[in-house]
């Protein structure tokens, strides 16, 4: 196994490189409805989309609520969505990892 | 891709959502038999990309879009079980930024989850057969297994709207059109998922679950028993 800093080191690395996507480059995704939406629209099921129940929620969209400048908005948003999904992610998989990693004796018995 | 409240009726994504939750149970177990220390934070990681790089909308065809799903690339990186609870994490946070319905959850973790990871992984095991047994061979068999993910994806949410449309509509007008618009945006999530595959194999290359048989790690390769965990 390389060492614990190389691999924190690609992590913050990859967070960064995210961070810098949704900043630099999400103001000039483009806007029209994407392909499922699109379809919708053409097939003439669209009008069937009902209310989001988070609709009001204060990342709604991806933006943030108060945050008045387009782009900034965007921005932050998914900022706040990087560090979030992370966040859960981290919490899951640290439920879901290998067990008996921590225990040296049982962990040696194991390799092969 | 995100499907919204309102398009799939209620016993349909009612019963999309018990399946789904089955599968992050099956999901969570699996992934516990092969994820280790050092790869949670890399399938956080993963998981946080997806979400940054689903923001990032490219046009397809006049007047449409679309966006990464990420579960092929997740695959691949992390593992076919563990890719598919990235994106289910994706989702769920999405959830706040209203994209994808509440009611649809279910749905979407089928569609834009499990499908795309599974079997976008089961297509890269495939491809890799056929081509030679090398770094390069896990680029391109990235790229082909994402862009057929996305039209997999796409099959599976006609599935789901000819059982549970919420409009009676000609299925097979619905059906080509989500083929071939899909199809045009898995061309999108090949470049993407063969471009991102790439830059961690010349990275990190221990770090990229799909090539752990090509024994790219510093230490002394232990991989056998990266076959047996699908």
């Amino acid at each position: 196994m390389r060492n614990a800093s190389s691999t924190r080191l690609f992590v913050i690395s990859g967070l960064l490189l995210a961070f810098s996507l949704v900043l630099l480059v999400s103001p000039v995704a483009n806007p029209n409805p994407d392909g499922l939406n699109r379809v919708a629209i053409d097939e003439g099921f669209a009008g069937t989309e009902t209310d989001h129940g988070l609709g009001d929620s204060p990342l709604a969209d991806y933006a943030v609520s108060g945050v008045d400048h387009d782009w900034l908005s965007k921005g932050l948003s998914g900022i706040i969505g990087i560090l979030a999904t992370f966040a859960l992610g981290l919490a899951l998989f640290a439920l879901s990892k290998k067990r008996g990693e921590s225990n040296p004796a049982r962990a040696k018995g194991q390799r092969n | 891709m995100h499907i919204p409240d309102g398009f799939i009726n209620a016993g349909t994504s009612a019963g999309a959502a018990l399946i789904a939750a089955g599968g992050v149970t099956v999901a969570v177990k699996k992934t516990s038999r092969y994820l280790d220390d050092k790869q949670v934070p890399i399938a956080g990681l993963t998981a946080a990309f997806v979400f940054a790089v689903q923001m990032l909308n490219f046009p397809v065809a006049a007047g449409t879009s679309g966006h990464l799903l990420g579960g092929a690339l997740a695959a691949i990186l992390v593992g076919p079980w563990a890719g598919a609870l990235c994106v289910t994490v994706v989702l769920v946070v999405q959830a706040f930024f209203a994209d994808g319905g509440i009611t649809a959850l279910g749905l979407n973790v089928l569609d834009m989850a499990f499908v795309t990871a599974l079997g976008g992984y089961a297509i890269f095991l495939g491809v890799r057969k056929v081509l030679p047994h090398e770094r390069s061979s896990v680029v391109v068999a990235s790229g082909i297994a994402a862009a057929a993910s996305v039209v997999m994806s796409a099959l599976v949410f006609f599935i789901q709207f000819a059982i549970g449309g919420n409009v009676d509509l000609a299925l097979g007008s619905v059906f080509t059109a989500m083929v071939s618009v899909h199809t045009l945006i898995g061309l999108g999530e090949g470049v993407i998922t063969a471009a991102t595959v790439g830059l961690v194999l010349n990275v990190r290359p221990d770090l990229v679950y799909g090539a752990r048989d090509l024994g790219t790690t510093l230490q002394i390769p232990q991989t056998s028993t990266a076959e047996g965990v699908l």
